[in-house]
């Protein structure tokens, strides 16, 4: 199976299917039967899940190998961001305000921002990495993420001049707004 | 009933010659005309293969509360005045986009289940409809439906189309996800899922499974055909009850983990901001709402006599129970009728018969849901959550009508 799976880079090229069915009558292994009711799907490999498992969770799981400073952040943010956010991350009617707002919240005009609201610094690689830049989402490299995400950070005052940012330093970098939040889910459902 | 009189030898007469495109005026007690599409053929049944409202009709159209500066990230408003019982058409279903509406090749899209599962599978299109099917009538709300949160940022010439038209009722048709995810097999620690579109924001939102396991549907039609492509074309993950964006359109993939994942689509946006600077997080159902759609401020003024008082009601929560309409700003109250079916999680229309006198009024409506919830004020949210929640307003809200006729939004 290995030779025949391929990294999911886009859909059409899962053209190689593989049936369970067939897979089943060949391997006689009647008791998976009864755990996947219909045989429906094809098996998806590790190599094939890589292309689409672009998640990043809160203590860091998902992030990818590489590194990127904050001095190279700025660059990157000149080019693909600036335009939209502005030149300093304060927002434009096209896009909102990236910094500023720290200890507004509780105010009559809360400032919501990346350094004031979120509460995770993971969340930011990936979401930049998932929808940004607006014009070519998925378009930066992981270094480059790394790196506008430590300028963003840095324009917050929550990281300084010179840090940088890999998948062990991600993590650990304490929004101000990280206790910020209180779930009200248990109030639905069964 | 009258049977129109034939002017037999004048449409003889008219034959051929260039009708007027609509019928003239009727005078005075003159004998009524025979319209030219009387006297005519009309359309061929091979003009219009797949059919178009008439083109008087051309004023029913999405709109978007105001000029979004970034379109593909924006929202267009369903003309919920100009509709009627609960089924919105497809073309008039309210759009949320994150990143604009994707063109997607049904034979190349593919949902991808991994994460906790014990086999993570790849399903194409012709899997998923494969399996066993459900159809269910069921509303969609955008959580940041009803902007009156802020008294300064209200416009007064807003029609309901404005404040409510983030609203839309349809009959949707798919999978259960309990069936393809059994077809994965649900690790026992698994608690969340993220759904994951395939659009340019690859939209992504953390779902309890306990809360969706008995309601949730893996989507591809929409009032009996494929979905449209603003809808999700051609999977899209649908919530009943949940606030709209958790129902992810373009579903691509599935990932089940043991804790919520945090994405900004559940932290930075679609939180509640309250007055002591703490946010309501994972706040999913649409709670009990309802608004009175006829009348509803138009530029036509109201003429005095009978008028029917028609409106929707709704809740995440379950079915409407009852709806109890007011014509004086609330100082008393009487039950609207409820059309049936009623049905959990969906549109309910309600209907009192009323006529107007022609002094001022005032038109309310305040639902009541199946959990006991009762429909709040405005001022009672506002007590409870303060101004900058943004999400989630289902308070009762007030058409002013002044002696002219004139029918506007009051707060």
């Amino acid at each position: 199976m290995a030779l025949l799976s391929g990294k999911l880079t886009r859909p059409g090229r899962c053209s190689l299917r593989f049936e369970w069915r067939l897979c089943l009558a060949l391997s006689l292994a009647p008791v998976a039967a009864v755990a996947q009711p219909y045989g429906f799907g094809e098996v998806a490999t590790p190599e094939m899940i890589a292309g689409w498992n672009i998640d990043i969770r809160p203590d860091g799981t998902g992030l990818p190998p590489g590194q990127g400073s904050v001095g190279e952040g700025e660059q990157v943010f000149r080019q693909s961001c600036a335009a939209c956010h502005g030149l300093h991350g304060e927002g434009t009617t096209a896009a909102p305000a990236l910094v500023g707002g720290i200890g507004s919240l509780a105010t009559a005009k809360p400032r919501r921002t990346v350094g004031s609201y979120w509460p995770y610094a993971t969340t930011l690689f990936d979401y930049i990495r998932r929808a940004m830049p607006f014009n070519a989402p998925q378009s930066l490299s992981a270094d480059q993420v790394y790196a506008v995400s430590a300028y963003i950070l840095n324009l917050n005052g929550l990281l300084p001049d010179d840090a940088v940012l890999n998948a062990t330093a991600l993590p650990k970098v304490v929004m101000p707004n990280r206790g910020g939040f209180r779930s009200v889910y248990q109030s639905v459902g069964p | 009933m009258k049977i129109p009189k034939r002017g037999i030898g004048r449409r003889g007469l008219l034959a051929g010659a260039v009708l007027p495109v609509t019928a003239p005026p009727v005078a005075e007690n003159a004998e009524l005309a025979t319209p030219p599409w009387t006297r005519s053929q009309g359309a061929s049944v091979l003009e219009s293969p797949y059919g178009r409202p008439s083109p008087f009709e051309g004023r029913v159209i999405r709109r978007p509360r105001g000029n979004p500066p970034v379109p593909t990230a924006a929202s267009a408003n369903t003309p919920l005045q100009d509709l009627h019982g609960i089924i919105v058409p497809n073309g008039l279903h309210y759009i949320r986009d994150h990143a604009g509406t994707p063109t997607i090749d049904p034979d190349q899209h593919r949902l991808l289940v991994h994460g906790e599962v014990e086999r993570p599978l790849l399903f194409s299109m012709d899997d998923i409809t494969r399996f066993p099917s459900v159809s269910r009538i069921h509303f969609l709300e955008c959580s940041g439906n009803t902007p009156l949160w802020q008294a300064e940022q209200v416009n007064p010439r807003w029609t309901v189309q404005d404040t409510h038209g983030l609203l839309s009722c349809a009959e949707w048709t798919g999978v259960p996800l309990a069936t393809v995810l059994a077809e994965a097999g649900v690790k026992p620690g698994a608690t969340w899922m993220l759904a994951e579109g395939a659009d340019g924001a690859a939209m992504t939102r953390s779902i309890p499974l306990a809360a969706v396991m008995d309601r949730a549907i893996l989507a591809y039609a929409q009032n009996g055909e494929r979905m449209r492509p603003e809808q999700g074309y051609p999977l899209r993950l649908f919530l009943p009850g949940f606030e709209g964006n958790t129902s992810v359109k373009w579903l691509r993939r599935l990932k089940l983990a043991d804790a919520p994942f945090e994405t900004r689509e559940e932290t930075s946006k679609y939180t509640g901001l309250l007055p002591d600077g703490s946010a309501r997080q994972f706040v999913f159902i649409m709670e009990v709402k309802s608004v009175i759609t006829h009348p509803s401020p138009s530029p036509t003024a109201l003429r005095p006599g009978f008028r029917e008082i028609s409106g929707l009601a709704w809740s995440g929560n379950g079915r409407i129970t009852g709806v109890e309409v007011s014509t004086d700003g609330g100082g008393t109250w009487q039950s609207a009728v409820l059309q049936t079916p009623v049905l959990p999680q969906c549109l309910t229309r309600f209907r009192l018969p009323w006529t107007w006198s022609g002094g001022p009024a005032r038109l309310l409506s305040r639902a009541t849901d199946d959990t006991g919830a009762v429909q709040p004020t405005r001022d009672a949210l506002i007590a409870a959550r303060g101004t900058n929640s943004d999400y989630h307003f289902n308070g009762i809200v007030k058409w002013q009508v002044d002696a002219s006729g004139q029918v506007q939004l009051a707060l």
